[in-house]
């Protein structure tokens, strides 16, 4: 895994791990790899990945065996929507909007820009 | 587990080295201790493993006082140094004479830990060039299993892939009755495992704090246009922009630039020690 260089690290690994569910390679119910394999695989300090299963776990994305380990919680897919959504209005949404501020564009004016995209990439 | 109180040292009369230092390191963490050239990084990890005596004040590691290097003490500890000595014999016969004095030893990570650094077992240790004596000292290193690990700038002489060699086998060698201190100029190569800093300047230690309380304080950025930010503590710039650390109010959640941060202590200490004070 490369890393980026401004965001933290166990955010990072929050990231790839979501990205792990979203592709179904960790489906509900699965136990997810040890904090240690996961540290090793990722070449980082345990205690990092610790973190990110706490952070991951609080938004009940997976939840913990004792004993046992960390496993996909039900509707994990749609709890990491939600929280990458929280996310996206928190950090990226205000770049956006100092962006199109500074180029003086309305909002009205990207509503057409937005369905032209969607239909050339979803539909 | 570590506890140094009071060290004072000096090589020569009237040049000290080390002032009334106090450092306390616990177990379950990967410490990284940086320091410009001469600072004392080596000393101090020398300290530690009893090879050198304080003057004045104490060394303690798991409670025995380093400098007396009672068995039970040096069975628990191992020292990868800068510069080392080995036998010129077959890596087999160097763990048979070697591994008895540490009674974790595991033999069977020894050879695991040699295969994942490509090292030939069955070649003379005089035959090696420096860095697979290195990979081999590092693997006996892990091997023995003792309590407090050190490594003095262990990532130097090692090749491209090694690097992340290294970086597997420590993060698999972690736990929470281990306590490794690693010295290093290279913090890049080793910034996602190091969960503490620990930087020594002007006889002392200047900054000590985790990770995550330092990204707790501070934030690190890279922006084109320095006069847009708040309160930036330090900036280093470049024709790619300014690296700059600034105060967290709290939210923000940036990766840590080991080698900004340690410009900034050496630069600004006031400053940046009242925000961790």
């Amino acid at each position: 895994m490369e890393f980026k260089e401004s965001q933290a690290i166990y955010l990072q690994i929050a990231d790839h791990m979501c990205e792990q569910i979203l592709l179904d390679k960790w489906k509900t119910e699965d136990r997810i790899p040890s904090v240690r394999e996961l540290a090793v695989q990722l070449e980082v300090n345990p205690n990092t990945v610790m973190r990110t299963c706490e952070y991951m776990q609080q938004y009940e994305i997976i939840y913990n065996k004792r004993g046992i380990g960390y496993f996909v919680a039900p509707n994990a897919g749609k709890k990491i929507k939600q929280l990458k959504k929280e996310r996206f209005l928190a950090n990226e949404l205000p770049q956006f909007f100092r962006n199109i501020y500074l180029l003086d564009i309305e909002l009205d004016e990207l509503k057409g820009h937005y369905e032209k995209y969607k239909k050339s990439h979803f539909r | 587990m570590i506890s140094i109180q009071n060290l004072s040292f000096s090589y020569r009369k009237n040049k000290p080295l080390f002032e009334h230092l106090n450092l306390q390191l616990e177990a379950g963490h990967i410490y990284g201790l940086l320091g410009k050239n001469g600072a004392g990084k080596s000393s101090l990890l020398k300290h530690m493993a009893g090879l050198l005596f304080p003057q004045q004040g104490h060394c303690k590691v798991m409670g025995f006082e380093a400098r007396y290097r009672q068995p039970a003490f040096l069975q628990n500890l191992f020292m990868v140094p800068e510069e080392f000595y080995l036998p010129q014999v077959h890596i087999k016969s160097y763990v048979t004479t070697y591994a008895p004095f540490y009674p974790n030893f595991d033999r069977k990570a020894f050879h695991n830990y040699l295969e994942e650094f490509h090292i030939p077992v069955d070649q003379r240790l005089t035959e090696m060039s420096y860095g697979q004596k290195k990979k081999v000292l590092i693997s006996f290193g892990l091997a023995a299993n003792t309590k407090a690990l050190i490594l003095d700038e262990p990532t130097n002489g090692l090749d491209i892939p090694s690097k992340s060699q290294f970086r597997k086998v420590i993060a698999a060698a972690v736990s929470d009755e281990k306590c490794i201190v690693i010295s290093t100029h290279q913090v890049r190569d080793l910034d996602n495992l190091i969960d503490s800093i620990v930087i020594i300047d002007d006889h002392k230690i200047i900054f000590r704090q985790n990770v995550e309380t330092v990204t707790d304080r501070l934030c690190f950025k890279n922006v084109t246009n320095i006069a847009e930010v708040e309160n930036v503590l330090f900036a280093d710039s470049s024709i790619r922009g300014h690296a700059v650390i600034t105060q967290n109010g709290g939210s923000e959640h940036s990766r840590i630039d080991m080698e900004l941060l340690f410009n900034a202590v050496l630069e600004k200490r006031d400053s940046i020690s009242q925000i961790f004070n």
